[in-house]
C-alpha cells in the first residue's frame, strides 16, 4: 500500500512538473520531449487506478503517434530562437487578455457547475466490477453495441481527419519520377539483358 | 486491485533501476572524469568533417502526412483489441458494427491510395 502511495506521488509530481516544463521550455523540441514524459507518467497513474487498457493505449497512441506528429510539426516550424523571443513584449497585452478571458470562462464554468438530477443513476452502465473481467473486456462489452452510434461517429471522425490531411498537405509535384510497381514487375530479363559471347581481346 | 498492481511491481522496479543506472552513469562521469573542455571538443561532431549547416530547418510536409495517416490506422487498431476479446458476448451486432467501422475507414484508405498519398516520389 505504501508503495502504491509513493508511486502515485512520484508519477503525479513528475507529470505536473513536466507539464509545466512543456509550457516553460524555450526549445520547442524540449517541450515535446517533456510532453512525452507527461504522457508516460499519466499512463502510470492510469495503471494505479486499474485502467490498464487506457494506460497502454495512452502509450501506443499518444506517445507513439501524437507526440511524433508534434515533433514533425515542430520540425516544420522554422525554429529560429532569436526570432522566437523578439516580439514578446509586443504580444504580451493580447496574450494576457486572451489568458484572462479563458480563466474567467473556466471560473464561470466551475462556479455554475450543477450535476443534473438523476444523471448519476442513468450514467451507470451495468459493468462487471474490476477483478472479474479485464479492462478491455469491460469496454468491449458496451462500446460496440450499446454505444454503437458513438463508435460509428468515431469512425467518421477518423475518415474526415484522413481526407482532411490529404486535401491539405498533398500536392502534385511535376517532374518527379514515380515508382510503378506494375511496370517493374512486367519487365522481363530478355527486354533489358543481352548476353554476348566475346572472345578475349577483340572487344564488343 | 492489489493483485493487478502487484503484477506491475517488477516494471516499477525496472524503472527505479534504470533511473539509478542513468543517474550513476551521468553523475560519475561528471564527478570522476577530468573535465577540460575547449571549443574544438564541444563543437558538433559529424563523422570527421565540419558540420555543413544548421540541423534546424524546415522538413517536407509529406512527413506530416505519413504521420497523420499512421495515427489514424493506429487508432483503428486500438479499437480492434477490446472488440476481439468480447466478440463472443457482443454477438452479431458487435461484429457488424466493427465491419461498418472498418468499411468507413476502408473508404478513406481507397481514397488515399487513389490520390497517391502513399506513394513516395
Amino acid at each position: 500500500m505504501i508503495v502504491q502511495t509513493l508511486a502515485f506521488y512520484l508519477f503525479a509530481v513528475v507529470a505536473v512538473a513536466s507539464g509545466i516544463m512543456v509550457v516553460g521550455a524555450r526549445n520547442p523540441v524540449h517541450s515535446v520531449l517533456f510532453l512525452i514524459l507527461a504522457f508516460f507518467n499519466s499512463a502510470g497513474l492510469f495503471i494505479l487506478l486499474g485502467a490498464e487498457l487506457l494506460a497502454m493505449i495512452l502509450i501506443i497512441v499518444y506517445v507513439g503517434a501524437v507526440a511524433v506528429l508534434f515533433l514533425f510539426v515542430v520540425m516544420m516550424l522554422d525554429v529560429n530562437f532569436v526570432a522566437l523571443r523578439e516580439g514578446f513584449a509586443r504580444y504580451l497585452p493580447v496574450g494576457a487578455l486572451v489568458g484572462a478571458v479563458l480563466l474567467l470562462e473556466l471560473l464561470l464554468v466551475l462556479g455554475a457547475w450543477v450535476v443534473a438530477p438523476g444523471a448519476l443513476e442513468r450514467a451507470g452502465v451495468p459493468i462487471a466490477p474490476a477483478g472479474e473481467v479485464t479492462n478491455a473486456a469491460a469496454l468491449g462489452a458496451v462500446l460496440y453495441t450499446k454505444y454503437i452510434y458513438l463508435f460509428q461517429a468515431a469512425g467518421l471522425v477518423l475518415l474526415v481527419a484522413m481526407i482532411g490531411a490529404i486535401v491539405l498537405t498533398l500536392r502534385e509535384r511535376t517532374g518527379v519520377r514515380r515508382q510503378s510497381a506494375a511496370r517493374q514487375l512486367a519487365r522481363r530479363s530478355e527486354d533489358t539483358l543481352d548476353i554476348r559471347d566475346v572472345t578475349t581481346g577483340s572487344g564488343v | 486491485m492489489d493483485a493487478l498492481l502487484r503484477e506491475y511491481l517488477p516494471i516499477l522496479m525496472f524503472l527505479g533501476i534504470a533511473a539509478g543506472i542513468a543517474a550513476a552513469a551521468v553523475g560519475a562521469s561528471l564527478v570522476l572524469a577530468r573535465q577540460r573542455p575547449d571549443p574544438e571538443k564541444l563543437s558538433p561532431y559529424e563523422c570527421g568533417f565540419e558540420a555543413f549547416d544548421d540541423a534546424r530547418r524546415k522538413f517536407d510536409v509529406r512527413f506530416y502526412l505519413v504521420a497523420i495517416i499512421f495515427i489514424i490506422f493506429d487508432l483503428e487498431i486500438a479499437f480492434l483489441f477490446p472488440w476481439a476479446i468480447t466478440l463472443k458476448e457482443t454477438g452479431v451486432l458487435g461484429f457488424w458494427s466493427m465491419v461498418l467501422f472498418l468499411g468507413v475507414l476502408t473508404v478513406g484508405f481507397v481514397y488515399e491510395w487513389k490520390k497517391g498519398a502513399l506513394d513516395w516520389e
